[in-house]
């Protein structure tokens, strides 16, 4: 059986043992990895629908056994709809995100970091790519997941509007928000939306090279010069809260939530995450030396949990409606690249059509 | 204009068939082939790679799920578990 499970996991096409060894977020990792067996041996078991079972009861049994929606079967119109939100907003934070680190390539201090730097960057773009095949599923084309971009009427992951200003915030973006992000993910892992459970499946595989890059760039600078250091703290000052208002408002607050969590597309609210999150950067702050900039970050024996201050949430909101540091220049950017692109579009699809056409017969004169 | 999806399907190594892994937009079948290497194989995930348009992919519908695959389930003699074998029978 352990075979048939190795071959079965290799067949998937993510080699997550080879590439990532199995010990750093080793928590994690394990999740995201059971998170593919529980797939494989729910996808084994048999279901046993009633006769002539109404479309909505067929998809209840479903998703009650823990089983995989997948594109073509029957789906409430509401859950194909919180979907495609979710997965386009989701989609475009991947290909936002790529600005705030780019900034920094040509900026690398090493041959090393830049070329960290540079697949950092290129595996955001292949995670947006995935996500947006996941929402195409769904029966939303990919022109149109693009302009509710570039129009502004699909948001993305208010994190990304906040600027990276030194070298040390690309190492707190990998620490903080890749890590943020991966407690977000792992679970969703589970969602019970085939393609988008899969596609998380590999994201977060990829996600916990990202973190642990960020930790190493906090770690050096953090045993550098006294100068590298107030950097590296710096950043951690700055990254801290809005990382931990990636987990969305307060559950008291949440509007999705109660849906999403019946139709197992959501695991855990918002406050569980974000509890999750703080207790893991504790002892990871403690190994880099750096403070969480919380004076009133402290262990509740009771609860088994550390107590923290919340994150600012007038201010999530704020940026979220479009008015944080650096909202406007995320979007021109998009659209100016997207702009730039065109030629190249055109030049490729020029080049298919003339390709396709038969060769043109040419009456010569004599 | 047919479309340019296409569906992208990746051969992780010798002696495994290849597993759909998602799909890539293209204008031709080169950068769709391409595309595809440089989305879904980064870290060596596959020694092959398939990409078919999806528009050429012709798929059973899961309305038909009951009448389509039902004539299996009546024929479970098509399986092992079926026939009794006598207690004692080596390599049965």
């Amino acid at each position: 059986m352990e075979l048939l499970h190795l071959v079965a996991s290799d067949v998937r096409g993510c080699n997550t043992r080879r590439v990532y060894g199995n010990d750093f977020s080793g928590a994690l990792l394990d999740e995201v990895e059971a998170a593919e067996r529980d797939l494989r041996d729910a996808a084994g078991r048999t279901l046993d629908p009633a006769d002539g079972q109404a479309l909505q009861e067929y998809f209840d049994t479903v998703v009650v056994a823990d089983q995989k929606i997948e594109p073509r079967d029957w789906m409430p119109e509401a859950y194909r709809k919180t979907l495609i939100r979710q997965i386009a907003q989701h989609a475009h934070s991947e290909i936002i995100g790529m600005q705030p680190e780019s900034n920094w390539i040509s900026r690398a201090p090493t041959l090393k970091r830049k070329a960290i730097l540079l697949a950092k960057v290129q595996d955001e773009a292949g995670h947006g790519l995935y996500l947006y095949a996941a929402a195409e599923t769904l029966g939303i084309t990919r022109d149109e997941l693009v302009s509710l971009l570039l129009s502004g009427r699909q948001k993305y992951s208010s994190i990304f509007n906040y600027p990276t200003l030194t070298w040390a915030d690309v190492g707190a973006i990998g620490w903080l928000v890749d890590g943020a992000a991966i407690v977000n993910q792992v679970p969703l892992c589970r969602c019970s939306y085939g393609p988008y459970a899969r596609a998380m499946i590999r994201i977060c595989k990829e996600e916990s090279f990202h973190q642990r890059q960020g930790y190493e760039i906090l770690h050096t600078l953090a045993r550098g010069t006294p100068g590298q250091r107030r950097m590296a703290q710096d950043a951690v000052d700055r990254w801290w809260y809005p990382s931990l208002a990636m987990f969305g408002p307060p559950d008291s607050e949440s509007t999705h939530s109660e849906q999403s969590m019946a139709w197992k597309i959501k695991r855990f609210s918002n406050d569980d995450l974000r509890q999750k999150f703080v207790d893991m950067c504790v002892g990871q702050a403690e190994v880099l030396g750096l403070t969480i900039p919380d004076p009133d970050l402290r262990w509740n024996h009771e609860r088994e949990a550390y107590d923290y201050t919340q994150p600012d949430y007038d201010e999530l909101m704020r940026v979220i409606k479009g008015d944080g540091p650096c909202n406007r220049q995320r979007m021109a950017h998009r659209r100016r690249a997207h702009e730039e692109g065109t030629w190249v579009r055109e030049a490729a699809a020029a080049y298919a059509a003339k390709r396709r056409a038969p060769a043109p017969t040419v009456a010569v004169a004599s | 204009m047919t479309s340019d999806l296409w569906e992208v399907f990746v051969r992780p190594r010798r002696g495994l068939s290849h597993s759909h892994v998602g799909s890539v937009h293209a204008p031709d079948a080169t950068v769709a082939l391409r595309n595809a290497r440089d989305v879904y194989t980064r870290r060596q995930e596959g020694v092959s790679i398939w990409v078919v348009q999806t528009d050429a992919i012709v798929a059973s519908s899961p309305d038909e799920k009951d009448a389509f695959f039902d004539p299996a389930a009546d024929k479970i003699y098509r399986y092992p578990t079926f026939y009794e074998v006598p207690e004692g029978v080596p390599h049965l």
